[in-house]
């Protein structure tokens, strides 16, 4: 619809440009001042102002009509009720329901606001006056006055000895808060140091919950293995996992390039900590030709032919070693724990 | 007297109400400098809005699973309706966040709302920022709100952490796993942090329901007063607002609070809700379900962390495994560097409003926005900024890029670790560049008029392109933005004749404002003697 289907006297005023100065008449560049209004359609056209009116009404009344399919969902669709909705396959029809009825509702709520705010509220810019934030001088040197009154009045610059103990005491007092703390934790002592292997404590596969045998082990499959005696439901069965893990595999003893390894071994069997010395990770991904285990959290992999030293990533240290032989009835066993910690470097690991 | 109380009896009820709460509250105080605030109107001006918005949506929807939610470690035996998780050994808290996804009706989708509205939450706080930060909306007097920001998208961040972590999950303890590492190797406090925040060793049975009251609790009290001290502050310094015709330093232009803006805004808040909550319906976001609870010795491959942390885990994983022994000792380098340049890296955010005004030592107000273009060091810096963050997000990813793009994890890493260094220079470089470009495009376009794409041809065959000479307010919002000097030294000779040596840091302060605002460093605005001459008579173009 073009301005001249308008009638005259619907056109609005011409706004005067008086908000911004206008400096120097002969810049080119100078300020202009604020446009004129220009009006929409629904300024002067009362019957686009009603087609805007009818379609916010729409956009709500569309909302209570979703928010009552919210209820009617809540109502009709068992909790567990799988459905298949193109194209984003097997959902839950109440999750789903529930989710666009209530994104419905609310969406039209915003969609009618906006819609009215937009085309049927005045859209006529205006200028405000900004005032400066910094005090004037004469404010200043009240408060100047003000505070150095309260001062003098309190003496804390004369009487030092109140000034220096009261700054003492409030130093002091938070100390309080954080001594409090100290029943957070334990001291950290040597509990990183010590995990639950020990002599004698057999390997225990985590897949079958028995004995490790060595002829369990065959060359290119990986074992992971748990001390005996640790029990699932142990109420601390999380935090020795979470240092005894270990991972089994079989080396050709003639492939084990490192000499120490290959003496802590049993037969080319050989048993290292699954804890990443990076950040932690269990270590899970074996490539069984070359003997590398990758950490999937970051990337370090190590190789476990040659003492599980770090061959790429930023692991800082080889894997911990657990040295291992078989008892008098032919399980797999530990000769002792780590020698060294397990898991993530630290301060005090040396 | 009487006439008072005869008016009051006759006032409508609504009156009668903000009389009331006017006498004890003084309301009308308040209501007469806001009512009808101006704001002024720019899309970018919306993108804090929708942090506000999650954020409340992100407060609604997590009281609710308060009520569902059971933030214990205890072991339970899970006996419930997802069948493949039936008879396993699980958390307490694990148990619970599986009963709020398959058993609450509604539950899944709030879980599924609250965390789509942190993802948006961060997301929005940093593209904000970032808004900010390009217009130059944060100098004085909005230093201080900048910062307000900033601790509001840091704390979003651990808040982020701590909530994901709350369903004890595979995947989100192994984030819990990596940060108790990060926290070993923190030189001489390391572990005892470590035994203090988990209660003993990792992962103990403490460190969900301590997650919990820092989640629930201490991190959202603290950033809610940011937020209300954010907005204050916003009111208090009214909006910024771009250049152009009619508006100066001196005043802001936009439209009323009431009824414009709260048509606006308000509305916004529903658009947003609405989308997010459609969002939660159709999309799946964090299906712990299909992970499993969390143990130690168990992992799943492609772990990643929520994208927002995604920085951090790529300083991680591309830092080279330095360790150094001494003394009994061990500095554990290959993970305390990504610690600290995790802090660098958004410290350098945090401070650089504050460089830069030294640099420039300008102590003026500034409600006008600057172009990215009119400030090209700053831009490039800026984009330099996000050059990192970017390369540091696919450090954090690299497995993902591996293996959906076939190439080799090594090369990826090695390729982060290069554009972490040459990255972020290229991007400056490259930025300041065409920044500069455009200054000199926006000064052909104020001297010569736009190319209106109409060809002509001219009696003697030549083809020309018509320009069309801008409108005055064009003109004018062309030109608005101010250029500095570079800060001099100063003479070396005092007027004594005394030798003066500058100090080491004036004359770091005069090489850096020379390459904000040197020669090379900035294109000059058009003059109105240029735009004369050019526009006077000559009549080409």
């Amino acid at each position: 619809m073009s301005s001249q289907q308008i009638p005259e006297e619907n056109l609005p005023e011409v706004q005067d440009t008086a908000h911004g100065a206008v400096e120097g008449a002969g810049d080119p560049f100078a300020d202009p001042g604020l446009p004129a209004h220009r009006p929409r359609i629904q300024d002067i056209d009362e019957r686009a102002a009603r087609r805007s009116e009818r379609a916010v009404a729409f956009m709500f009344t569309l909302s209570m009509l979703a928010t009552i399919g919210f209820i009617a969902s809540y109502v009709i669709f068992p909790v567990d009720k799988i459905v298949y909705i193109w194209p984003l396959g097997h959902v839950s029809a109440l999750n789903f329901s529930l989710g666009m009825t209530l994104g419905l509702a609310l969406f039209l709520i915003g969609a009618g606001a906006v819609h009215w705010a937009r085309t049927l509220m005045s859209d006529v810019e205006v200028a405000d006056d900004r005032h400066a934030i910094e005090a004037t001088p004469e404010v200043k040197a009240k408060v100047m006055a003000d505070f150095a009154a309260g001062a003098k009045e309190s003496a804390i610059g004369r009487r030092k000895l109140i000034r220096n103990t009261m700054f003492g005491a409030l130093a002091l007092v938070p100390l309080s808060g954080v001594v409090l703390l100290r029943d957070l934790g334990p001291l950290p002592e040597k509990k990183l140091r010590k995990t639950l292997w020990a002599k004698g404590k057999q390997l225990v596969n985590m897949n079958t919950m028995e004995p490790l045998r060595p002829e369990d082990v065959v060359v290119g499959s990986l074992t992971f293995a748990m001390p005996e005696g640790l029990e699932e439901d142990a109420h601390d069965f999380q935090t020795q996992i979470a240092k005894a893990a270990l991972m089994i595999i079989r080396i050709e003893p003639d492939n084990i390039k490192d000499k120490r390894e290959r003496e802590w071994a049993h037969e080319g069997i050989v048993a290292f900590s699954k804890i990443c010395t990076h950040v932690g990770c269990p270590i899970s991904l074996y490539e069984q030709q070359t003997h590398h285990v990758l950490c999937p959290c970051h990337q370090s992999t190590f190789d476990l032919s040659d003492g599980a030293r770090v061959i790429f990533g930023p692991a800082g240290h080889a894997l911990p070693q657990l040295r291992i032989g078989v008892n008098s009835e032919g399980n797999l066993e530990a000769l002792g724990d780590f020698e060294e910690p397990v898991g993530p470097a630290f301060w005090e690991r040396g | 007297m009487s006439t008072a109380t005869e008016t009051q009896r006759k006032a409508p009820a609504g009156e009668r109400v903000a009389d009331w709460a006017d006498g004890r509250l003084g309301i009308y105080g308040l209501a007469k400098a806001n009512m009808r605030k101006i704001f002024p109107d720019h899309w970018s001006f919306m993108l804090g809005e929708i942090c506000l918005y999650s954020f409340i949506i992100i407060i609604l929807t997590g009281v609710y699973l308060t009520l569902f939610f059971n933030p214990s470690m205890n072991e339970v035996v899970y006996h419930g309706s997802y069948e493949p998780m039936n008879g396993i050994r699980m958390s307490a808290a694990y148990a619970s966040t599986l009963d709020i996804s398959f058993d609450v009706r509604g539950g899944l989708l709030v879980r599924q709302i609250h965390h789509w509205a942190a993802i948006i939450f961060l997301a929005g706080m940093f593209v904000h920022m970032f808004r900010v930060f390009f217009t130059g909306a944060y100098r004085k007097p909005r230093e201080i709100n900048w910062l307000f920001g900033f601790l509001l998208f840091v704390l979003g961040m651990f808040t982020g952490f701590t909530g994901y972590s709350l369903p004890d999950d595979l995947l989100s303890g192994t984030g819990v796993r990596f940060t108790q590492g990060a926290i070993l190797s923190m030189p001489i406090v390391g572990t005892y942090i470590s035994m203090f925040l988990f209660g003993g060793e990792f992962p103990g049975t403490d460190i969900i329901s301590r997650f919990y009251s820092i989640h629930i609790l201490l991190l959202p009290g603290i950033m809610l007063g940011l937020v209300v001290g954010h907005l204050i502050l916003v009111f208090f310094h009214k909006h910024t607002q771009f250049a152009g015709p009619g508006k100066t330093n001196k005043n802001v232009v936009g439209m009323p609070l009431l009824p414009v803006y709260m048509a606006k805004a308000g509305g916004f808040f529903f658009l947003v809700f609405g989308f997010i909550a459609i969002l939660s319906a159709v999309a799946t976001i964090n299906p712990i379900w299909a992970l499993g609870p969390y143990r130690p010795d168990q992992v799943s491959t492609g772990a990643q962390p929520d994208w927002y942390m995604g920085f951090a885990e790529g300083f991680v994983r591309v830092m080279p495994g330095w360790e150094i022994n001494l003394w009994g000792h061990t500095l554990v380098l290959g993970v305390l560097i990504p610690l600290v340049l995790f802090g660098v890296v958004l410290g350098a955010l945090a401070l650089y409003p504050f460089i830069e005004s030294w640099i420039t030592g300008d102590k003026r107000e500034h409600h006008i926005l600057d172009r990215p273009r009119n400030a090209p060091t700053r831009t490039g810096l800026g984009v330099a900024w996000v050059t990192i963050y970017f390369v540091m997000l696919i450090g954090g990813g690299n497995d993902i890029w591996a293996t959906h793009f076939h190439l080799s994890l090594n090369a990826i890493s090695w390729f982060v670790r290069i554009a972490f260094f040459v990255g972020p220079v290229l991007a400056f470089v490259v930025t300041r560049r065409i920044c500069l470009g455009l200054q000199r495009r926006d000064k052909e376009k104020v001297l010569h008029g736009r190319e209106s794409g109409t060809i002509k041809r001219l009696p003697h065959g030549e083809f020309v392109e018509i320009h069309e000479p801008l409108s005055p307010g064009q003109l004018h919002t062309l030109t608005a933005h101010e250029q500095y000097k570079p800060v001099e030294i100063g003479p070396t000779v005092d007027e004594n004749g005394v030798e003066r040596k500058p100090s080491a840091l004036q004359k770091l302060r005069a090489r850096l404002s020379k390459s904000y605002y040197g020669e090379d460093n900035q294109i000059a605005k058009p003059t109105a003697e240029e735009y004369k001459e050019i526009t006077s008579g000559h009549g080409h173009h």
